[in-house]
């Protein structure tokens, strides 16, 4: 209709809007750095830390300790037992959220202004001085227990931890960060306490701030919060080594419907290459219906609820990887589909209009994501982790908009591997077997 | 507290976080337009971007018997063709301008949204007025989405124990109310539904006076008047959309039990439903003294449920109590209780038990209360940095058939209740012969 398409056009020829971020760099009297929006119009903070490593980091020996480590952070602290501590963030209607992954344990806090420094006392009890207390240890290992065992039923949990042995070998990254019920079962205090200093040291700390909060209150209170902390911890594992053989890989699970996953090597997010990979891959498979694995395995053939595909660049290694889901008689078929636009973009690229509609919906998208305070505050400390300049935002659109499609068909081309795809299939896929050994 | 995500996650359709709180400081506008469409606008300029939702009242509780999953189906099939526009492309043109869209389903209610930056909402609004009464379906169409559809369910349901019980758990409460059939549909229906059950709903629900619109963000609320008069308010209204009758549960006079095995089942666990009462139009006082007697007995670390079998025992490794009155008609108020290593589901449930026997005798901690009310008043705060959630409440509220003003006053009506209220609330609930218990366990061993 010819209406939309004249209001179409009206909005490629105006700007995307921009995102308005003031962020400063705040130093601190003891050194430690962060970033800061100012955002006063609410009477809150949103603070963000990380430290880089996360479960990475766990001894060989020791599986799941960083993790369950990171759980009783709020289990007990100074002179508060678990409960008292969790009363004490009610009081004060603050709320900390601890978490762990594989490239950092993550601390996202806010408060109001009105508690600030309560807040802060208490949040630097919980990180400074956790108890460890027995009775915690044995509560939270029992739940941590329960999720191990129910990921091992979980077809999604069974596929990429299937994924994850194939793809790093003996590296940190081909384990659950959660352990193994062995290892888990076997975890001492004094294990815990070893990977409390492992991690939680001052050499390896990220910091966003946002909301009703100066530079000039920011800089002590991070020092008064994180000041005790150890300067350095357990040093940094290496990159891993990624190999992804080709083929497929079926688990057994007696489930209706078979769960995939598919990856090949990726690409690092400082590649000059990363973001005409990544206009290629919001073309390919990114999260939209309009995608090309959503176009044909979902709109024209129906074969699966969702097909995606995304760049899993992290600290240690970078795939590729994918996933989809289809009834046991249905997924050779869709894996079929997906080889072939896998084989088509390598081979052909995109098409200008392609090209065209991923770079508006990419540099469109962006300034979304600013909202919020505890949003912008993860984007903050997810810059500072990645070496970004401060004044990054207001340049990144720039270098989404300067790829070309010369520049998609020579990285298509050398990126995409559609013989090299690996496949974990879990569940009782018909016409589908292992054709390589793990 | 640490959380189980894996279980929570189980058990999503029972959660509901505390119904968060209008506040003062909230930006919002509400007006209704000629035609019966109202509107809502949420106002916060600080970031671009803008969101629009329609929500339909209707949900899978407003299905005709016989076409369970007509509802999510016709939700899904409003991303296909208008007359104005290709199958795709409504999505195709969002993402055009940088923008993401959506839609979801549930007993009550089907809403649609899109997230773009601030300038694009005069074309979001072209379009979802264009779907609202001008989609155009192939036979292609649904055959391909009703394929669609199944693997959802596949996904959601089929390959996930803990959905499968609650299926059976939630059929076992609603005897003769539609609360009882899943939103997703029977499997055994979902493979029937045709162009012509589509339609049928289409045509009865889909009309502005049955809609409401909720604009939020960096948005002026005359600019969204004339841009909703412009689009919306042309569309006529359907003068025989018919009254939300559904039928209604009898009175429950036997307890009712159920055990669903399933080998995929790694932990078992326990639930314990009550039917409940719901959030009227100007009578929301139980539904506060509910919400809050859900905190008080499963919401965390400092929770009754907690204390008693977590860490004055160790019988569970995790409890929880939910309750939601965002509902048209009767809801329910739930427990769940996973049993730590060696404990029995029995000894699980009759823990529970105790347990509530205990609080009915001992009745509310003062404290307990005063920090859960403060931290309701805080929330209120915290809202203001969020203001789709913000927009999904009034939504949701409108929906039901709440006010604006029910909204309004649901934060004063929680900061209300008392003590002798939530007693009183427990004590009119948690009646065992009004009852589910169900039990998820491990396949048994055979030889």
């Amino acid at each position: 209709m010819r209406l939309i398409y004249a209001l179409i056009l009206t909005c490629l020829a105006s700007l995307p809007a921009r995102a308005e971020v003031d962020i400063q760099e705040v130093t601190s009297p003891g050194g430690l750095t962060a970033w800061l929006v100012e955002e006063p119009s609410i009477p809150f903070v949103a603070l963000e830390i990380r430290f880089r490593g996360g479960a990475s980091l766990d001894d060989p020996e020791k599986r799941g300790a960083i993790n369950l480590m990171t759980a009783l952070l709020e289990e007990g602290a100074a002179d508060m037992d678990a409960r008292a501590f969790a009363q004490a963030q009610e009081e004060l209607a603050t709320s900390f959220g601890f978490d762990v992954d594989r490239d950092a344990v993550s601390i996202s806090a806010r408060f109001l202004t009105e508690n600030r420094d309560a807040s802060i006392d208490l949040l630097r009890d919980a990180l400074t001085q956790p108890r460890f207390d027995a009775e915690a240890i044995e509560r939270v290992r029992g739940q941590v227990l329960s999720i191990i065992q129910s990921d091992q039923k979980d077809p999604n949990d069974i596929a990429s931890e299937t994924f994850a042995r194939i793809a790093y070998g003996d590296h940190p990254y081909a384990y659950s960060i959660n352990g193994t019920i062995d290892s888990v079962t076997a975890l001492t205090r004094d294990d815990l306490i070893a990977a409390h200093k492992a991690v939680l040291a001052r050499d390896r700390i990220y910091i966003g701030a946002v909301g009703d909060i100066t530079p000039e209150e920011l800089g002590p209170l991070l020092d008064d919060l994180l000041g005790a902390l150890p300067e350095t911890g357990a040093p940094m594992p290496p990159q891993a080594n990624v190999t992804i053989p080709a083929g497929i890989t079926v688990v057994d699970f007696p489930t209706p419907q078979s769960v995939a996953l598919f990856g090949q090597p990726g690409i690092a997010q400082d590649d000059p290459d990363f973001f005409t990979a990544l206009v290629l891959n919001q073309v390919l498979g990114g999260g939209g219906f309009e995608s090309r694995l959503m176009d044909e395995v979902r709109e024209k053939r129906g074969l699966t609820y969702g097909v995606y595909s995304y760049l899993a660049s992290r600290d240690l290694a970078n795939v590729y990887m994918g996933s989809v889901s289809s009834s046991n008689d249905r997924i050779a078929e869709a894996i079929s589909v997906i080889r072939e636009e896998w084989e088509k973009a390598a081979a052909e690229g995109l098409s200008e209009k392609e090209l065209q509609d991923a770079t508006t919906y990419i540099t469109g998208a962006y300034p979304l994501r600013f909202d919020g305070n505890g949003p912008i505050a993860n984007i903050l400390v997810g810059m500072q982790m990645l070496g970004l300049p401060i004044d990054y935002i207001a340049t990144r659109n720039d270098k989404v908009e300067a790829v070309t499609l010369d520049d998609v068909k020579r990285v298509a081309d050398e990126l995409l591997d559609p013989e090299g795809l690996h496949f974990v299939v879990v569940g009782q896929p018909v016409g589908l077997e292992t054709t390589v050994g793990e | 507290m640490f959380r189980l995500p894996k279980l929570t996650a189980l058990l999503a359709f029972l959660l509901a976080p505390v119904a968060a709180l209008a506040s003062d400081n909230e930006a919002v506008t509400y007006f209704k337009l000629d035609n019966g469409m109202e509107v809502v606008v949420v106002e916060d300029h600080r970031a671009p971007a803008v969101q629009q939702m329609v929500w339909y009242r209707a949900g899978s509780a407003d299905e005709p018997k016989g076409s369970s999953g007509v509802a999510h189906f016709l939700e899904h099939l409003l991303f296909k063709a208008t007359d104005k526009m290709e199958a795709g492309e409504f999505s195709a043109t969002v993402a055009l301008n940088g923008g993401r869209d959506n839609a979801f389903t549930s007993y009550d209610y089907t809403a649609y949204f899109q997230r773009v930056a601030a300038d694009r909402l005069e074309l979001m609004m072209e379009m979802e007025a264009d779907r609202m009464k001008n989609i155009r379906l192939t036979p292609e169409n649904i055959r391909t989405e009703r394929d669609v559809i199944l693997e959802e369910r596949n996904q959601r349901t089929d390959n996930s124990p803990g959905a499968l019980f609650n299926e059976q758990v939630n059929a076992a409460q609603y005897l003769n109310h539609r609360y009882g059939t899943p939103v997703i549909g029977w499997r055994h229906e979902m493979e029937e539904l045709d162009l012509d059950d589509a339609l049928s709903f289409y045509e009865t629900y889909y009309s502005p006076n049955n809609a409401i619109l909720v604009v939020s963000g960096d948005v002026d609320p005359e600019e969204v008047r004339t841009l909703a008069e412009k689009y919306y308010g042309v569309i006529p209204a359907n003068p025989d959309l018919p009254e939300r009758i559904r039928t209604q549960e009898p009175p429950q006079t036997a307890e009712r039990r159920l055990v669903f095995r399933d080998a995929r089942v790694a932990q078992p666990y326990v639930t314990r439903s009550y039917l409940a009462p719901e959030r009227d139009p100007g009578d929301q006082e139980k539904a506060a003294a509910l919400t809050i007697l859900s905190e008080i007995l499963g919401g965390g670390t400092t929770s009754y449920l907690a204390e008693k079998l977590q860490f004055d025992t160790q019988i569970a490794t995790y409890t929880g109590a939910f309750y939601n009155g965002g509902s048209l008609d009767d809801t329910t108020f739930d427990f769940a209780v996973v049993p730590a290593a060696g404990v029995t589901l029995q000894e699980a449930e009759d823990a529970l038990d105790a347990a509530l026997q205990s609080f009915l005798e001992t009745g509310v901690d003062a404290d307990q209360l005063a920090r859960i009310k403060l931290q309701i008043r805080a929330d209120q705060i915290y809202a203001r940095d969020d203001a789709e959630r913000v927009a999904n409440r009034y939504g949701r509220a409108l929906a039901i058939g709440l006010t604006v003003a029910d909204v309004q006053a649901w934060p004063g009506i929680l900061d209300a209740v008392t003590a002798d209220d939530i007693m009183q609330a427990a004590r009119d609930v948690f009646d065992r012969r009004t009852s589910v218990t169900g039990w998820l366990m491990k396949e048994e061993v055979t030889q």
